[in-house]
Formats: structure tokens, C-alpha cells, sequence
């Protein structure tokens, strides 16, 4: 035991002799939650439109300031030349068209069906569905007031219709930053962790100072155990500092439980430690672990789940993500945090976490060797 | 010449030595093609939800069944009082809860109105507005049966054309997105890697000695990763033809000759990275935090730049990838011409310049 605390005292003095990891450490996770949190969003607002209304009647305006009406749409242009709305799809000066046809007014005053078009640039899908769909919703509010006033009061009795309402619990305003906080809190973990410990390790080889512990009587778990703690130490500080700056800067409600939240981090530190040192024995210079290391993290991160759902993912994709440590701390996160889900409500997820860090430490101890 | 040719030869050789370089050379471009052709989507599909039914009637079972039958949800859970919602929301695995209320059948043929509630998982933002969004129309669409043929039928119907991408396929942003991102990740860091690499090991001095001179040094760095990116974009191209059908619209010529000054950009960014870090280290953190991030983040790739605060904007601004996406998608996706894309040509000519401008004023001949 007092080993492994001389080793680890060691990894520390270590680790802040160097001026430029010692401030990194702290800056790096102040400098990615201010940047990234409120710059990852899918947040659409003020949808460029263009107009072409040949209708000009009251009914075809009132769709038009209906639609300009609306938090989500702006109309920026209004011409008459279809040419001159393409081009300006072309230029990416507007992302929806709208065209009314001449006659609207009139037949909507007869009670006929019209159709209006809509041309959208697709180039982002799902950009273009989440605008077609808001235009959807405008255009259903309008013909609902359309009925209204047609039908009276009385009419409209006599036509049975099904009303929705929603809510949204958790996040009752879809504030994006709420969803993205805890996810760039699980990758601000995953990346001071994995990327230190692992070019810690490296940097001994190539230093040459690694042989100098292998003479030692040092075993192998003490000194895989003395890497880990420093970085696990390190880890859960910038977790800390993160929270603490979600809370002040970007005041995103606490529900669950702190301990449980940081319990499951040192759990995940561990197995991306683990990680980390595993691949970390099979380079022999910084160059070599930051490509291979870089490798597993895009994968790692773009199957998270962090911005998109798991759900829609392919099964055998949902399947590699039972061995994806990031996949179980990205929805321990934001269950932790925002819905304030107790341990009962993830054990499943904790229990997958511990047995992926304890596999991950043994591969790592097991591989690292003793001789050069 | 023989001598520079000799140079590159040994340049090659440092490359494909080592099988971690080719990971990031050629597995890298692969492995995020694949993943966000396959893998990343955001369609709704088997989203499960969970039922609240206070009346349970014909009208409540025929309309919990055409929403589970649409493909877009599962039937989770049912509950039986609203203390259970929470429960079961917390467990993270239903997306949403609907609720009939009470009577609603009784209620929809005596006072023509019921209303079924729907309370979404707010802690996935996106997930949550497209499923109300989903059961909204599904509604709608019952609301269309119930009318008939009667007075309901009065409406403005929308009807919409998809520009550029009537599949709806997410490949067409992301595509452009990888080839970008690829071509920064090799040009900039490798290549200041590697120049940095022989100041630290100490063999530049080996070099600078040599008859070489030192634009033949940097030329010879530099030609191998100008070839290696240029069989990588040809690669991306490939696959992501083969794989996801996306063709090339515009002239192949012209998309070829964008992407060449795009590379040669960021090459010049690399050796401007190198001259001015000491060590690898250094170097790997500046391309890593300085160009890939940003990259990553404020192209406009994976995030809509127009979505964002305006500051991120501006910055986006300063950027050369910014306007590398803007070219590519226009040549690629919308099959515009060059009269579409000079002027972020121009701009990335300027960066051009100005890099091999600054790098030119940084080398030292001599080291410390």
C-alpha cells in the first residue's frame, strides 16, 4: 500500500512539473463548456422564407403574417419570379419557398381545398423536415381559424375533432444547452483522461524512464493502480469545475444526486483509464498513442449518443455500444442530472459500467510488461 | 532532382512504416464515413411510449393503435394513474407518455372534443419535438377521417419539394463534412508532426547540412501528404458513391481543382504550425484545438452555423473550412458552377498566401 502512495505521489509531482499540462488541465474544461455548450445546437430559429404570393387577398396575407408571426420563420424576400425565388435558394439566401397560388383567396372563400407549395433546400435532412413540420403545424393553426370563422360557432360542434396538447418534462422549454451540458461533461471526462493518462505512460517509454520502474520491485497492479488515481483524481476535479460552471454560467437545474453523479464518473474514469493504458502499451511513442487514441475516440464519441438518440442507431450498432463506456455516461449523465433519476433507475447502466472498467483494468495490467 | 526525389522516396518510406499513420490516413476517413452513413441518424423510428388510458373506449383503442402502427413508436408501458409517469420517464427507455383523458370517447360524440395529452421526455430536445410533432399529425390525420367528406374539408394544403436532396439523405451534409475534416487532419497535423518531429529527434540539423536546400526540404515534406490526400478525397469520393449513391453533380474537373487549393491551404497551415512549435506536443495541441475543433464545431458540418449565437458567426468567419464546405457542397450536392463559389475561391487562395506568406518569415535555417 505505501507503494503505491510514493508512486502516486510521484505521478503527481510528475504531472504539474510540467507548467503547460498543469495549466491545461484546469483551462481546457473552461475553455470547452463556455465554447462548446452553447455552440452545439440543432436548434432551429428564423427559417429564411421567400414568398411568392399571387394571390394578394386578405386570406393569402393573413397566411403570410401567420407565418412571419411565428418564432420559427422570418420572411426575408417576397417576389412574384419563380426564377428569381430558386435563385435565391440557389445562394442559400433563403431555405423555404412558399408559393401561393393566383385564386387562393377565392376558393378558400368557396370552401375548396387549395394547395400552396413549398420548396425546401434539403441539403440538411433533417433541417428540412424540422422547418416542413413547423410550417405543417402554422398552416394546420390556420385552417382550424379558417373553419372557425366559416363554420361559426355552431357548425364547428358538429364536426367531432380530437384536440392534443403537450408538455415537455425535464426541460419544459427545450432549452438546448440542458441537453448538451451533461454530454460535453461525460467527453471533458473522457478527454483530459484519456488522452493524459495515456501519453503519461507513452512519454516514460520514450523517456527511457519506465526501465528505472521496471527494475523496481514495483508490481505490475501497483504501478497500473498508481497511474490511474492521479488521473482519476485529476478527472473528477474537471468534472467539478464543469458542474460548477453549468450551474453558474449556464444555470442548468440540478435534480439527482451529486455523489451518485461523480460515484458513476470515478467508475467510467476507471474504465477509460483502463483503456487507455491498454493501448497505450502497444505504442511506443506520443505520435503513435495520439492516432490511435484519436481513432477510438471518434468512434467512441459519434456512438455515444451524444447528438443523436440511441434508439435510431441500427441494432448491431446498439450492440458494439454495450462495450461503449462514453454510451453509459452520456445517458448516466442526463438522467442524473435532469430528471434526478436515483440509483434504482440506472443500476443496469452502473453495473455494465464497473464490469467494462474492472475488464479494461486486468487487459491493461495483464499487457503491460515488466520487461522492455 | 534526383537528389529531392530520393528525399520524398525516404518521406514515404517514414509513412508507411508505421500502420498507425496509415489508421489516421485511411481508417479514419473510412470509419466516419461508415459511421455517419450508418450509424448517426436522427430519424424516428421505434420510439417507445407509454400509455395513460383514463377512459379506456373504442375511440382511445383505435387511436393508440394506428399511433403504434405507424412504425414510428413502440407500445411501452401501460399506466394506470399519473403518479407512474414520472417512474417511468426517469427510466429513460419511454420517450413519451400519452394521456386520454377521462370519458374521451363519451366526450368526442356529445361535446365533439376530447383531448389526449401528450407529456414528452424534455431532456432530449430533438427526440421530443419530433415525437410530438409525429403524434400531432397522426391525431390530425384521425381528425381528417373523422370529418368525412363534410365541412372539415376546407384546407390549405401544403405540398412540399425537397431541393438537391429528395430522398431526404443525411449523407449530403455530412459527406462534405468528412472530406474537410480529413483534409485538415492530415495536411495540418501530420505534416507539422512530422517537420516538428525532426527538430526534436534533432535530424533536421542532418537535413539542413545536407545538400538539400531548405525549399526542397519543406517540398519534399510536404508532397507526400499532398499525394496522400489527394488518393484519400478520390477514396471518400469513391465511397461515398458506391455506398450511398451520392454522385458528383457538378463538374468532377472543378471539384477536383477546388479540393487541390484546399489542400495545398491547409499544408501551408501545417508548416506555418511548424515552424512556429518547439515540440510535437505542441504541435499536435495547436492543429488539435486550433484547426480540428473548430473545424468540427463551426463549418457548418454536423451544426447549422446559423442556428448558433451570433458570435460563433463571426469566428466562423476567420475560418478556411467554412468556406471549403460551402464550395464542395455547391459542386457537390447542388451542381452549381464556378460563378457560384469565386468568391470563397478567392478567400481561400488569401489564406493560402498568407500562410506560405507567414511560414516563409518564421523559417529559421539555423536551430537553437
Amino acid at each position: 500500500m505505501r507503494t503505491i502512495l510514493y508512486l502516486i505521489r510521484k505521478e503527481f509531482l510528475q504531472i504539474f512539473r510540467d507548467k503547460f499540462i498543469g495549466k491545461a488541465i484546469f483551462g481546457i474544461p473552461i475553455v470547452q463548456m463556455l465554447i462548446l455548450v452553447p455552440a452545439i445546437t440543432f436548434e432551429i430559429k428564423d427559417i429564411k422564407l421567400c414568398i411568392i404570393d399571387r394571390d394578394m387577398t386578405v386570406e393569402s396575407r393573413g397566411l403570410v403574417s401567420q407565418l412571419a408571426g411565428s418564432t420559427f420563420f422570418k420572411v426575408r424576400y417576397s417576389t412574384f419570379s419563380e426564377e428569381e425565388a430558386n435563385d435565391l435558394l440557389h445562394k442559400d439566401k433563403c431555405s423555404l419557398i412558399l408559393q401561393i397560388p393566383s385564386g387562393f383567396g377565392k376558393e378558400i372563400g368557396k370552401g375548396n381545398p387549395v394547395k400552396v407549395m413549398v420548396s425546401a433546400n434539403a441539403i440538411n435532412a433533417s433541417n428540412a423536415q424540422l422547418s416542413w413540420a413547423y410550417l405543417n403545424g402554422v398552416i394546420r393553426d390556420y385552417n382550424q381559424n379558417i373553419i372557425a370563422e366559416n363554420a361559426g360557432g355552431r357548425a364547428m360542434a358538429a364536426i367531432p375533432q380530437v384536440m392534443v396538447t403537450n408538455r415537455y418534462w425535464y426541460n419544459e422549454m427545450l432549452n438546448y444547452k440542458y441537453y448538451m451540458l451533461p454530454g460535453i461533461l461525460g467527453i471533458l471526462v473522457l478527454a483530459i483522461g484519456f488522452i493524459l493518462a495515456g501519453l503519461n505512460l507513452v512519454k516514460e517509454k520514450e523517456s527511457g524512464t519506465i526501465e528505472q520502474i521496471n527494475v523496481t520491485p514495483v508490481k505490475k497492479y501497483q504501478f497500473i493502480t498508481a497511474k490511474i488515481v492521479p488521473f482519476l483524481i485529476i478527472g473528477l476535479i474537471d468534472l467539478a469545475i464543469g458542474l460548477i460552471i453549468g450551474i453558474l454560467v449556464f444555470r442548468i437545474p440540478f435534480e439527482g444526486s451529486i455523489a451518485l453523479l461523480f460515484l458513476c464518473s470515478a467508475i467510467f474514469l476507471v474504465a477509460v483509464l483502463g483503456l487507455a493504458l491498454f493501448l497505450s502499451t502497444f505504442s511506443s511513442t506520443q505520435q503513435q498513442f495520439m492516432f490511435t487514441g484519436f481513432f477510438f475516440m471518434i468512434i467512441f464519441i459519434l456512438m455515444s449518443g451524444i447528438f443523436t438518440p440511441l434508439e435510431s442507431m441500427p441494432d448491431w450498432a446498439q450492440k458494439i455500444d454495450l462495450i461503449n463506456p462514453v454510451a453509459y455516461i452520456m445517458r448516466i449523465n442526463r438522467m442524473v442530472i435532469l430528471k434526478g433519476s436515483t440509483f434504482q433507475d440506472i443500476r443496469g447502466d452502473v453495473y455494465a459500467l464497473i464490469a467494462i472498467a474492472v475488464a479494461f483494468t486486468i487487459l491493461a495490467i495483464n499487457r503491460y510488461r515488466k520487461t522492455a | 532532382m534526383k537528389r529531392f526525389f530520393g528525399f520524398v522516396k525516404k518521406e514515404f518510406l517514414h509513412i508507411f512504416r508505421d500502420y498507425r499513420t496509415m489508421i489516421i490516413l485511411f481508417g479514419i476517413p473510412a470509419a466516419q464515413i461508415l459511421l455517419f452513413g450508418f450509424v448517426v441518424s436522427m430519424d424516428l423510428k421505434n420510439a417507445r411510449v407509454a400509455f395513460l388510458d383514463l377512459s379506456r373506449d373504442e375511440v382511445t383503442q383505435k387511436i393508440s393503435d394506428k399511433l403504434t402502427s405507424s412504425g414510428f413508436f413502440k407500445r411501452g408501458e401501460t399506466l394506470l394513474s399519473y403518479k407512474d409517469i414520472d417512474k417511468v420517464l426517469r427510466g429513460n427507455k419511454t420517450k413519451a407518455v400519452i394521456i386520454f383523458e377521462k370519458d374521451f370517447g363519451r366526450n368526442l360524440i356529445r361535446n365533439g372534443r376530447a383531448t389526449v395529452s401528450i407529456i414528452a421526455d424534455g431532456s432530449e430536445p430533438n427526440m421530443a419535438t419530433l415525437t410530438t410533432n409525429y403524434i400531432s399529425a397522426i391525431i390530425s390525420d384521425y381528425n381528417r377521417e373523422l370529418a368525412g367528406s363534410s365541412a372539415g374539408s376546407i384546407l390549405v394544403q401544403p405540398e412540399v419539394r425537397m431541393f438537391y436532396n429528395p430522398a431526404l439523405k443525411g449523407q449530403y451534409m455530412f459527406v462534405p463534412g468528412v472530406i474537410t475534416l480529413i483534409m485538415i487532419l492530415i495536411c495540418a497535423l501530420m505534416t507539422s508532426i512530422t517537420i516538428t518531429r525532426e527538430k526534436e529527434l534533432g535530424t533536421m540539423e542532418a537535413l539542413l547540412v545536407s545538400p538539400l536546400k531548405p525549399v526542397q526540404i519543406i517540398l519534399g515534406k510536404v508532397l507526400p501528404y499532398f499525394i496522400l490526400s489527394f488518393i484519400d478525397l478520390i477514396v471518400i469520393l469513391v465511397l461515398s458513391w458506391l455506398v450511398f449513391e451520392l454522385p458528383v453533380k457538378g463538374s468532377l474537373a472543378l471539384l477536383l481543382a477546388e479540393s487541390m487549393l484546399y489542400i495545398l491551404m491547409s499544408l501551408s497551415i501545417g508548416i506555418l504550425i511548424s515552424t512556429v512549435s518547439k515540440t510535437m506536443q505542441q504541435a499536435i495541441f495547436i492543429s488539435l484545438v486550433g484547426m480540428m475543433l473548430p473545424t468540427v464545431l463551426l463549418s457548418g458540418f454536423i451544426f447549422p452555423i446559423e442556428n448558433m449565437p451570433e458570435v460563433y458567426g463571426w469566428i466562423s468567419a476567420l475560418l478556411p473550412p467554412r468556406y471549403f464546405v460551402v464550395i464542395i457542397k455547391n459542386i457537390m450536392v447542388k451542381g452549381t458552377g464556378f460563378l457560384y463559389v469565386w468568391k470563397e475561391t478567392a478567400i481561400l487562395v488569401a489564406f493560402t498566401l498568407a500562410a506560405i506568406g507567414l511560414s516563409i518569415r518564421n523559417f529559421k535555417i539555423r536551430l537553437q
